[in-house]
């Protein structure tokens, strides 16, 4: 995973709340494997009538090379399939500012590269309304987590965590695997003070 | 003396490997589930060329893409895929996968609990958002994506900010035919999706020290609809009877020793929530959810909600919600007609649940087809032994092998566009029983009744004389 500290690029509203992971990537699309690309599959139900075809008011699909998206209160609520990530970042996205997001989407959004920038309701309502139906260049500055369009410049949420493993592009495992030694220990501690830990042996 | 200590409190502390500067804790991991689903995160395992670190902490089980027919002959090149993949990676792992015909094969969150893999004290992990349901044993247990499946693989643990801590208190007598699921909806509709997000939920007071380990299970499993990652109880004598003598429960004097430190992870007297609230048992009625969110609930005496009237804020929302689901503002949400029903899933799958099914449709018909499928292969067995699996087919319904079937459709049970179906399952999103499917979410004996009479009904005329 790459780092990255600022990005600018087209915003599109797409102010729906509860927009949970099964609307991200519905299930059927799930066993295919991620070198194939799940970008086609973004939102495909909300954005493909039930022939396949483009719906033309759906805002994906009247603009393209967005990678930047404003959305409602609660995105990414659901479940753990962090295929609902794949779809955004093989689609482009980069970035995606809303009032709140699921606690499980977050984390996997951060593990692939993707912000997910917490502004109130009022402010993602007016970055919604600026945008209307069409794109606008907007900037994102991770390090002191801010974001612009036209004359608007607000800071964003983001744990201090997040900043960082998204501006350092950190691998967890390599990270994790620096500190085997106190993880041995732990375990040889925890195998003396919790026996039951282990799984007995079936009858 | 030591300050007062919530049960999150304790759980992390014995997890807690260390703690870096920013607060984020490096936690380990007791047990690890994975299913067919985990492909992304054993494949990013492989191209480091890595084992799994513990695989005795590791355990595969084959759930979501399991057919429910005919399990010789699977013919969907995908679903063959998903279950060939998830066999090679447990074999090239070393790990104990309870496959297809295994007869411990079950939904990863029935059959954790009922082999006793699952146990108070435990941090428990799994790449599935309603893991949250093992912590109905008093253990730390929380779903994860598909990097920190990998990671958890790779180390036997994962990098965890600690939430903050959330207390539900249920207290007084549930009423008749009111069920642990209708708890689950009734606070989920009060706080919103979103109401418990960023927090671990404890679940306390007299209803919920009366709930079985089933009812617990329920509660807890869906957590995650209202937005929080962790659910739990306390462990008690209740935890302590259903766990013993399971496959791999402590036994002798591990047992002896585990109740004792059981004991001690109930919150102290005294220790702080960062929120608290309370719901007394005597208000919560069956409830049904008429929406696309699990907030959209509402008992089934009530009537369908009417845009105009809603909180501006979520106008919008129910407008969306009532046109996908095709139903009318201001009419009783009671009598609405349903085209199919479905019992099973992770959330209400278990014996308890089908014998609660059971009872309603015992000596009746259903007017409409549905499907039971038992949470698991241990269960078919006991529901078999019980005659519940002859009830359900007298009734008209089909009778299938376990797994995650109607709940999630991934294995083709499916339900059609612009279908109505009454579920015992935990997600009303649009399209996730099947694109265009409309769902409703309701405790099994609800599901029962919309079964007998086709429409969504009220269960509780139907238990009479019959103790629940
Ligand atoms: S039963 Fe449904 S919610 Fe539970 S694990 Fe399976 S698909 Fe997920």
């Amino acid at each position: 995973m790459e780092g990255w500290t600022t990005h600018t690029g087209r915003a599109l509203a797409l102010a729906i709340d509860n927009i949970d992971t099964d609307q991200l990537i519905p299930a059927r699309f799930m066993s295919i494997p991620r070198s194939e690309g799940y970008g086609p599959y973004l939102l495909h139900d909300m954005r493909r009538d039930i022939n396949e075809q483009l719906l033309p008011d759906f805002p994906l699909n009247r603009h393209d090379g967005f990678s930047i998206l404003v959305a409602g209160r609660n995105f990414g609520s659901g479940s753990s399939r962090e295929a609902a990530v794949y779809a955004l970042i093989d689609a482009g996205v980069r970035v995606v500012v809303a009032p709140s997001f699921g606690d499980i989407f977050s984390n996997n959004a951060v593990n692939n590269g993707l912000l997910p920038a917490r502004v109130s309701a009022e402010v993602a309502g007016k970055l919604s309304n600026t945008l209307g139906d069409g794109t606008a260049e907007m900037s994102i500055d991770l390090t002191n987590g801010m974001l612009t369009l036209d004359d608007i410049a607000e800071a964003f949420e983001l744990d201090e965590s997040w900043r960082v493993k998204l501006i350092n592009g950190w691998d967890d495992i390599d990270l994790t695997r620096r500190h085997i030694p106190k993880i041995t220990k732990f375990k040889g501690n925890r195998s003396q003070t919790a026996p039951w830990a282990w799984p007995a042996a079936a009858d | 003396m030591n300050a007062p200590r919530t049960m999150l409190d304790k759980l992390w502390t014995s997890h807690e490997i260390l703690q870096r500067e920013d607060g984020v804790s490096l936690l380990w991991v007791d047990r690890h589930l994975v299913h067919e689903g985990s492909h992304h995160a054993f494949a990013k395992l492989q191209e480091r060329g890595l084992l799994v670190a513990e695989p005795d902490l590791t355990f595969a089980v084959m759930d979501h893409y399991a057919p429910t027919r005919d399990r010789g002959r699977v013919s969907d090149p995908k679903i063959v895929r998903m279950i060939e993949t998830l066999r090679a990676n447990a074999a090239r792992n070393d790990l104990r996968i309870f496959d297809l015909d295994d007869p411990a094969q079950g939904i990863v969150h029935v059959v954790g609990p009922e082999l006793g893999l699952t146990l108070p004290g435990l941090l428990i992990n799994c790449g599935d958002s309603h893991t949250s349901t093992h912590g109905a044993f008093g253990a730390l247990a929380f779903g994860i994506g598909a990097t920190e499946v990998a990671h958890v693989l790779a180390t036997q643990t994962i990098w965890q900010r600690k939430p903050k801590a959330m207390r539900i208190t249920v207290e007084g007598r549930l009423g008749h035919g009111v069920t642990a699921k209708d708890i689950a909806l009734n606070w989920i509709a009060r706080l919103g999706t979103g109401g418990a997000q960023g927090h671990a939920v404890e679940y306390a007071g007299s209803t919920i020290r009366e709930l079985s380990m089933e009812g617990r299970m329920t509660l807890c499993n869906l957590s995650i609809e209202g937005g929080a990652r962790f659910g739990m109880v306390a462990p008690d004598e209740v935890t302590f009877t259903y766990l013993h003598g399971r496959a791999h429960s402590p036994k002798g004097v591990t047992w002896e020793k585990s109740i004792e430190d059981w004991r001690e992870l109930a919150t102290d007297e005294g220790a702080g929530f960062d929120r608290e609230v309370t719901f007394d048992a005597a208000d919560i009625a069956p409830t049904v959810t008429w929406g696309t969110s699990p907030e959209q609930a509402l008992p089934v005496t009530e009537l369908i909600p009417d845009p105009c009237q809603a909180d501006p804020a979520k106008a919008n929302a129910v407008r969306d919600a009532l046109e996908y689901m095709g139903l009318t503002a201001g009419r009783p949400l009671d009598g609405t007609p349903v085209d199919q029903v479905f019992i099973g899933s992770c959330t209400n799958g278990r014996i308890e649940d089908l014998r609660e099914a059971a009872a309603v449709l015992a000596g009746r018909r259903a007017k409409v087809p549905g499907l039971v499928a038992p949470g698991s292969a241990q269960v078919k067995v006991q529901a078999e032994s019980e005659g519940l699996d002859r009830i359900f087919v007298e009734a008209g319904l089909e009778w299938t092998a376990s797994g995650c079937s109607m709940c999630v459709g991934m294995n083709g049970d499916i339900v059609g566009e612009g279908k109505r179906c009454a579920s015992s399952t935990n997600r009303n999103f649009r399209g996730r029983q099947g694109r265009g499917a409309r769902t409703h979410l309701m405790s099994p004996a609800m599901v029962a009744a919309a079964a007998v009479t086709g429409t969504i009904t009220d269960v509780r005329p139907f238990l009479k004389g019959i103790a629940t």
